[in-house]
């Protein structure tokens, strides 16, 4: 019986393996990216796919191994009287510890693209989560928030391509998270807080906008839209939106 | 009427057998009874908690469509179907029920009240009166939460995080009305069950260990709940703190958590002046450890069932003791990596991103033990052990998936995401709840005298380790394409859409797991009334435990042990025998003790 429970969970990494080997074909993986940073996320999450994979094959295999060669039932050998060994613990120690903490050092940048050094230019939109939609507002033709030719929208946010867009992310009610799986961006909107986010779309298109922190009842459905288009129609778009609100007011 | 009274105090010379049944099963002080009374309670949460899980992974299967049979029930006026807001107390309760009435009590309420006496050597705990009211304070609890659900507004549903302002706030949501207060209460008595058996834990391992029995004679499955007591002792003081902050939040209108100028509903809310991140970082700092709470003393039961049954010393005890110790005292250190995306100071983010990729250390030099405890044994493929090398196995993928999400660039795609679902599962249910079905095999001699069946043992923990996987493995794919956690209908998203059949598969594999636990109900429950007798040690294992009576009188042992060695010595070339139980002397001692028998 033991041959046929080390083969039992000598399924694990095999299937385990041919799962993630097959899900980008089925697209059941990172979505596409469409940013210019969005590339150090994905990086980083096959390096540490790559180390950990090695890892998940080989102690998966060595368990299944052991199980195989020393089932009581055919192993005619004494089991070995022994408790441990010192040089083992060392390596196994220090390996994993310097394999760990390179692993650290080198996702610093990384983070620090994303999260730390804020662009030096002008918030383009400040979104601002409420339950269950996202309010945009654009600063208009002054580039300036809190006058009176600000730009008001709801579940669209407009961005020009190859631009860095920096946003004022705000909440007006509970927590939200400002989530753009196709750029790799993810902010909590925290109210009290105008949190700074930033990216760099490089392809035009519809991309989904959606809330990642439990928000209430309607959280499912607080869908945000995100479109990158070039510079002019970027700026049309804002003159029309500029147009409508002027005609209703 | 008094004189009656008097009188009939007087002639009944023995109890009542109704006080008598009472003190025995019931408001009991022995801790084997405490223990199996938390044992059947929180099985039976774990039913309850279950239910709730299909619950929701109905909802991501076939959205919106009514839920068989009990949809007609439930929700009558929506034709069955079930209501978004309902979908979040599924979740939120779900989780609440796992953790705090399941996980927590099951390891400490059920196996540490049974074990820790019994495998130190003690008559019984140090503060009896204090466990029975361990157990006792968890019904209160239990009541509110089944109290919670009949409320107007429904259960809380602010999710097991209960991040205000969602949940500080009364308004803002359907349920954060008195469904999320009943929440805070039945934590708050969850909490005060978990000081009082900690207090206790820790007191019993220092002080009434038998003669011989040296902290590093221990076995691990106590260094584990020794551990885990000292882990409550500290973080749980600050949970408590904070959950009677949010309920003053509430009810009192303070403002620890609540900023200047939410708007619910465009009306004002709350005093201002608060900070809602206030809450993640009390909320964590215990729920950090919590998490550990929840898997230390699985690892430590899983060692000794793995020794036992490779029939060989474990390897590297003191190295094991260590890791466990290392992950205590940095798992108080890496609460923070909850926050990440959270808005906390991105460079914060940096240190807690160091300390959490750290912790991956001492959980692998944990693995390298396990396989290097049954390289060169002679493994005998009972239940118990198939559970605990499927714990190993399990506890791999969770450990590695963890590191994804350490990594705070990659977090940013993953958080709150089911990639992090597939990661605690993997933890908790690969991990935490194969141990206790392989402690349940294991130590079901003990605790009741009768083997439970080793054939159904089996098919049982195959089929949960096939559908477990089922249900887990594909959340690691959905999660990376980006699937959130805790939306009733993910699929309206474009980037979601395609995403629904996988979430099919894992929810008819998560029937089919439910299913599979029919089984393991069955055996226990006739193994409790027909299973074979057994003596004192039917698996030839080393520890104190079964050098008892099965099950163990009043008083656990009919002699007092005396400790000459570790638990794990097993072929040991001292002895003919395979195991070597600690209280037996060695070989030139054995004619001493014999000497000295009659006297005694």
């Amino acid at each position: 019986m033991g041959r046929i429970w080390s083969l039992f969970f000598l399924l694990v990494p095999i299937l385990g393996t041919i799962a993630i080997l097959a899900a980008p074909y089925y697209d059941h993986w990172l979505p596409k990216d469409v940013s210019a940073d969005g590339y150090q996320v994905d990086h980083l999450f096959n390096f540490i796919l790559w180390i950990t994979g090695i890892v998940f094959i080989g102690t998966e295999v060595a368990l299944f191994w052991f199980m195989w060669k020393y089932d009581g039932e055919r192993n005619d050998q004494p089991a070995k009287y022994t408790h441990g060994s010192h040089h083992l613990e060392i390596i196994w120690t220090l390996l994993p510890a310097v394999t760990l903490l390179f692993m650290a050092i080198y996702q610093m940048n990384a983070w620090a693209e994303h999260k730390i050094k804020k662009p030096n230019v002008p918030p383009l939109a400040e979104v601002t989560a409420r339950q269950f939609e996202w309010r945009i507002r654009y600063p208009g033709p002054d580039g300036k928030f809190d006058t009176p030719d600000d730009i008001y929208d709801v579940n669209l946010l407009v961005v020009p391509v190859d631009e860095v867009v920096l946003i004022n992310l705000r909440s007006m009610d509970v927590l939200h998270s400002f989530f753009l799986p196709n750029l790799r961006v993810k902010q909590d909107a925290l109210p009290g807080r105008v949190i700074p986010v930033w990216f760099r779309a490089v392809e035009q298109g519809d991309y989904d906008l959606v809330c990642a922190e439990l928000c209430g009842w309607g959280h499912y459905k607080m869908k945000g839209r995100l479109r990158v288009v070039s510079r002019e129609e970027y700026e049309a778009h804002l003159q029309k939106l500029y147009r409508e609100q002027e005609a209703t007011q | 009427m008094s004189a009656t009274v008097a009188e009939h105090g007087h002639v009944e010379r023995a109890p009542s057998p109704v006080l008598d049944f009472l003190r025995t099963y019931v408001f009991s002080l022995d801790h084997k009874v405490i223990g199996i009374q938390f044992l059947f309670s929180t099985l039976f949460w774990l039913v309850i908690g279950g239910l709730l899980a299909l619950g929701i992974r109905w909802q991501l299967a076939w959205p919106w469509t009514p839920l068989p049979v009990l949809g007609k029930l439930l929700f009558a006026s929506e034709g069955g179907q079930m209501p978004p807001e309902f979908y979040t107390m599924l979740f939120t309760m779900h989780a609440s029920i796992m953790i705090f009435f399941v996980v927590i009590p099951i390891l400490a309420g059920a196996f540490g009240n049974f074990l820790i006496p019994l495998m130190i050597g003690a008559e019984d705990m140090a503060f009896p009166v204090l466990n029975m009211l361990s157990y006792w304070f968890m019904w209160p609890a239990f009541i509110a939460m089944i109290a919670s659900f009949f409320v107007e507004g429904g259960a809380a549903a602010a999710g097991w995080t209960a991040y205000p302002p969602l949940s500080g706030v009364q308004a803002a949501a359907p349920a954060s009305g008195p469904g999320q207060t009943l929440w805070l209460w039945g934590v708050i008595f969850v909490g005060i069950s978990s000081m009082l058996g900690s207090v206790n834990y820790m007191t019993t391992i220092i002080q009434m260990r038998a003669p011989g029995m040296t902290l590093f004679r221990m076995p691990m499955t106590i260094w584990g709940m020794f551990i885990t007591a000292i882990l409550q002792a500290f973080a749980l003081p600050v949970l408590t703190a904070a959950l009677f902050m949010l309920l003053l939040d509430r009810t009192l209108g303070t403002g620890f958590f609540l900023p200047e100028g939410v708007l619910i509903n465009n009306a004002e809310v709350g005093a201002g002046g608060g900070q809602p991140l206030l809450w993640q970082h009390l909320f964590w700092f215990y729920s950090h450890p919590a998490v550990y709470i929840m898997i230390l003393p699985a690892m430590g039961m899983v060692s000794d069932i793995v020794s036992t049954f490779a029939r060989k010393p474990l390897f590297g005890y003191k190295p094991m003791v260590f890791a466990i110790a290392g992950i205590a005292g940095l798992g108080f250190i890496v609460w923070g990596h909850h926050m990440f995306m959270s808005g906390m100071n991105p460079y914060l983010g940096l240190t807690f991103m160091l300390s959490t990729i750290m912790i991956a250390l001492p959980s692998a030099v944990k693995t390298f033990n396990w396989l290097a405890t049954i390289w060169g044994g002679r493994i005998q493929f009972t239940a118990a052990m198939l559970f605990a090398l499927g714990f190993v196995s399990m506890f791999i993928i969770g450990g590695l998936s963890g590191i994804f999400m350490a990594a705070t660039p990659v977090d940013i795609m993953i958080h709150d995401t089911y990639y992090i679902v597939a990661h605690f599962h993997y933890v908790l249910f690969g991990g935490t709840m194969l141990a206790v079905f392989g402690g349940i095999h294991y130590w079901f001699p003990k605790m009741f005298g009768r083997m439970m069946n080793e054939f159904w043992g089996k098919v049982h923990f195959v089929l949960t380790f096939i559908f477990l996987n089922g249900v887990f493995y594909p959340m690691h794919l959905v999660g990376a394409a980006g699937f959130p956690r805790r939306l009733a209908d993910p699929y309206h998203y474009e980037a979601f859409a395609h995403l629904l059949p996988i979430n099919q598969f894992m929810s008819v594999s998560a029937i089919l797991l439910g299913l599979s636990q029919l089984i393991f109900f069955a055996n226990l429950f006739y193994s409790l009334f027909w299973g074979p007798r057994v003596g004192r040690n039917p698996w030839k294992a080393n520890s104190l435990e079964w050098t008892a009576p099965s099950p163990p009188g009043h008083g656990n042992f009919d002699f007092q042990p005396i400790v000459y060695r570790g638990p794990y010595e097993y072929s040991s070339p001292e002895v003919d025998e395979d195991y070597y139980p600690q209280v037996q002397p060695p070989p030139e001692k054995k004619e001493q003790a014999a000497q000295e028998e009659p006297a005694s």
